[in-house]
């Protein structure tokens, strides 16, 4: 496998928590590079330090200690606006209940983050959006509302909505939690496509299974890191979902 | 993010919510409506008034005697002695500032015509009283100098008297020449004033008797004062000179040392409107007050479904956050769509209260807009619009977005 340049840094991240008198220590020290074009998951039981690593990986959060450069930039002590424009420039988030706004069409929702972005006109943002629910294959639904959709439609709407500032990192959060089988591996089969574009992926989960999709998995447990994989033999999932039985 | 993406972000937020939107607005639009009414309700009644009172004659100054002391007891000004004919003199041989002049004396009583008689009174003046008065001779003609000077037994009267005397439907014209009695003392009817209807404090100005001052005092009354002295400025800009002049005048007719105090009052038509305007004002801020408490609280409701709208869109605030949206983004917005609220709601009730006072102009009550209030409002408004969405707009724009986002 070839290794392109680091995308992410992890130098010992610690993040406390003060819970009443108690400090609860949710991060014990974490550390791993992920280079560009890994599809990496983060798997652990829930307590382990999944959403924890998760807001630090997205500049929700700054750790208590440690330090982390992401695409080369020190983030760990940039203040609240400087993380925001950073989550803007270098970050595609997917949740997993979408999150789209209500009642606005697929492409306005897509659109969204390029609102944050001044270097954006109006034209070049369209076109961009465009472009982006292009590539999740969603190009013939740009005008449907939210609310109009199926849940792997609305996936796809927040897939592309991630795609469209082209991030340096996608962070996808438990983004076939809330999806059936056959959806859950669609979703897969995108991320794998954009995995093969050169798109760097981190995926949180608790289901072990997608680790067979993807080219790396760290596992947590009380906030370190007690696994890191690469996986070697790496399923497709396009051919998991051909061989789904089909349902009517 | 720019001001127009902001905009359309308000604009469609409000689509969403619309009717929650309006009845945040309907506050504001009842709290403009309202004081637009009554700042427009006071400047029509003041205007009203002036106009009244401009009818009798903006130039009109009075000069009635002064409450003086004796032996240490201020006396009644009516029965006050100090006008006479030498003062009515001195003002007429030397005025630059005042044009008309007329002393006034006047008494009530019966005037009888046959069998007919009617209560009224009798003002003893001079033929210029009505260019003072600005009242005008309908049938006949006015009395003279002439007759001023022979104390003559004539008249004109307001047309109230010739209805009264003879007959509801008698004609005006017919009345001229005819001889009524007033005390006893025989008065020939030499015209009939135009009808003026009611003044402003409800007097019937067309029932009087208007003979000449002389006959008055000394056939009548038997008196050598005058009850007041009538005058006019050359126009109403002049009043301030001409009340110099007149005092001037009196001060040295009646000998008055530099030290002294004036023995008479002066008072002029202008200031009495000033007096009543200023009366007008003070009701139209009682007024436009109790109207600006309902902004308040509109602007409390405003604040409210503000607080509503930010905890119910916690999962969109925390969403634009984690997208890249800083905290003054999310606060814009949120101010933004409460200036919209409060803006639209001022418009409206702008539109509104401009209605209002057209139908109050069709019921006749006296209204005008002032321009000013239109402007006001909508300064208010905007002020109500950033006072009242400051506190939700900051609310949202402190959220932290990891809670933000996974709020259920």
């Amino acid at each position: 496998m070839i290794m392109g340049k680091t995308v992410i840094e992890l130098h010992d991240i610690k993040r406390d928590f003060k819970v009443g008198d108690e400090t609860v220590h949710a991060l014990r020290g974490v550390s791993f590079t992920i280079s560009e074009g890994e599809f990496v998951t983060i798997q652990g039981t829930s307590g382990s330090g999944k959403s924890t690593l998760l807001n630090q990986l997205g500049c929700l959060d700054t750790p208590t200690s440690g330090t982390y450069l992401l695409d080369g930039i020190d983030v760990s002590k940039m203040s609240k606006n400087q993380r925001a424009k950073i989550r803007n420039r270098k970050i595609g988030f997917v949740f997993q209940n979408y999150n789209l706004l209500p009642k606005t069409t697929a492409v306005e929702n897509v659109e969204l983050p390029l609102m944050y972005n001044s270097t954006y006109s109006a034209r070049e943002r369209r076109e961009a959006a465009i472009e982006a629910l292009k590539a999740v294959g969603l190009e013939k639904r740009m005008n449907h509302k939210s609310n109009q959709m199926s849940g792997g439609q609305m996936q796809r709407v927040a897939i592309a909505r991630a795609l469209v500032n082209n991030p340096a990192v996608i962070l996808a959060d438990e983004a076939t939690g809330n999806l059936d089988t056959r959806t859950s591996f669609e979703m897969l089969v995108l991320f794998q496509k954009l995995h093969a574009e050169g798109r760097t992926i981190i995926f949180v989960t608790h289901n072990p299974e997608i680790a067979n999709y993807a080219s790396r998995n760290i596992f947590l447990r009380d906030g370190r890191i007690c696994e890191d994989t690469f996986n070697e033999c790496i399923l497709s999932a396009r051919e998991a979902l051909d061989a789904l039985p089909i349902e009517n | 993010m720019n001001l127009f993406n902001l905009l359309k972000i308000a604009l469609k937020s409000i689509g969403n919510n619309k009717f929650r939107s309006f009845l945040s607005m309907l506050g504001i639009i009842i709290g403009v409506a309202a004081v637009i009414i009554m700042m427009a309700i006071g400047q029509g009644s003041k205007e009203d008034i002036r106009k009244n009172i401009s009818k009798m004659g903006t130039n009109v100054i009075m000069i009635r005697p002064g409450a003086d002391m004796m032996g240490g007891v201020r006396q009644d000004p009516s029965a006050m002695q100090t006008l006479k004919q030498a003062d009515y003199e001195n003002i007429l041989s030397d005025r630059r500032y005042v044009t008309k002049v007329s002393p006034e004396v006047n008494t009530s009583g019966q005037a009888i015509y046959g069998a007919n008689n009617t209560s009224t009174t009798i003002y003893g003046e001079s033929p210029e009283y009505l260019d003072i008065k600005q009242w005008t001779i309908d049938e006949g003609d006015m009395f003279s100098d002439e007759d001023v000077k022979t104390s003559a037994k004539v008249c004109v009267v307001g047309t109230t008297i010739v209805k009264d005397l003879f007959g509801e439907n008698f004609d005006p014209a017919e009345a001229v020449g005819k001889i009524i009695r007033f005390k006893s003392i025989p008065f020939r009817i030499l015209g009939v004033l135009a009808s003026k209807g009611y003044n402003t404090w409800g007097m019937d100005q067309d029932n009087v008797i208007i003979a000449p001052y002389t006959t008055v005092m000394k056939r009548l009354l038997a008196q050598t004062w005058f009850n007041s002295i009538q005058c006019s400025a050359i126009s109403e800009e002049m009043t301030d000179q001409a009340i110099d002049e007149l005092t001037a005048s009196l001060r040295e007719t009646h000998k008055l040392k530099d030290g002294q105090d004036d023995d008479f009052t002066i008072r002029s038509q202008q200031e009495m409107m000033e007096t009543m305007s200023s009366t007008m004002d003070t009701i139209t801020i009682i007024l436009v007050v109790a109207a600006a408490f309902s902004l308040l609280v509109a602007g409390i409701g405003i604040m409210n479904i503000m607080l509503v709208s930010v905890t119910e869109r916690t999962k969109e605030i925390g969403l634009r956050m984690s997208v890249g949206a800083r905290g003054i983004d999310i606060s814009m917005q949120f101010l933004i769509e409460s200036i919209l609220i409060s803006v639209t709601g001022g418009l409206l009730g702008i539109v509104t209260g401009w209605l209002a006072t057209l139908v109050c102009h069709q019921v006749g009550l006296p209204a005008s807009v002032p321009a000013w209030s239109i402007v006001v409002s909508f300064a208010v408004c905007t002020f109500i619009g950033v006072a009242f969405g400051f506190f939700p707009a900051q609310k949202a724009a402190n959220m932290d977005p990891i809670e933000a986002i996974r709020y259920e």
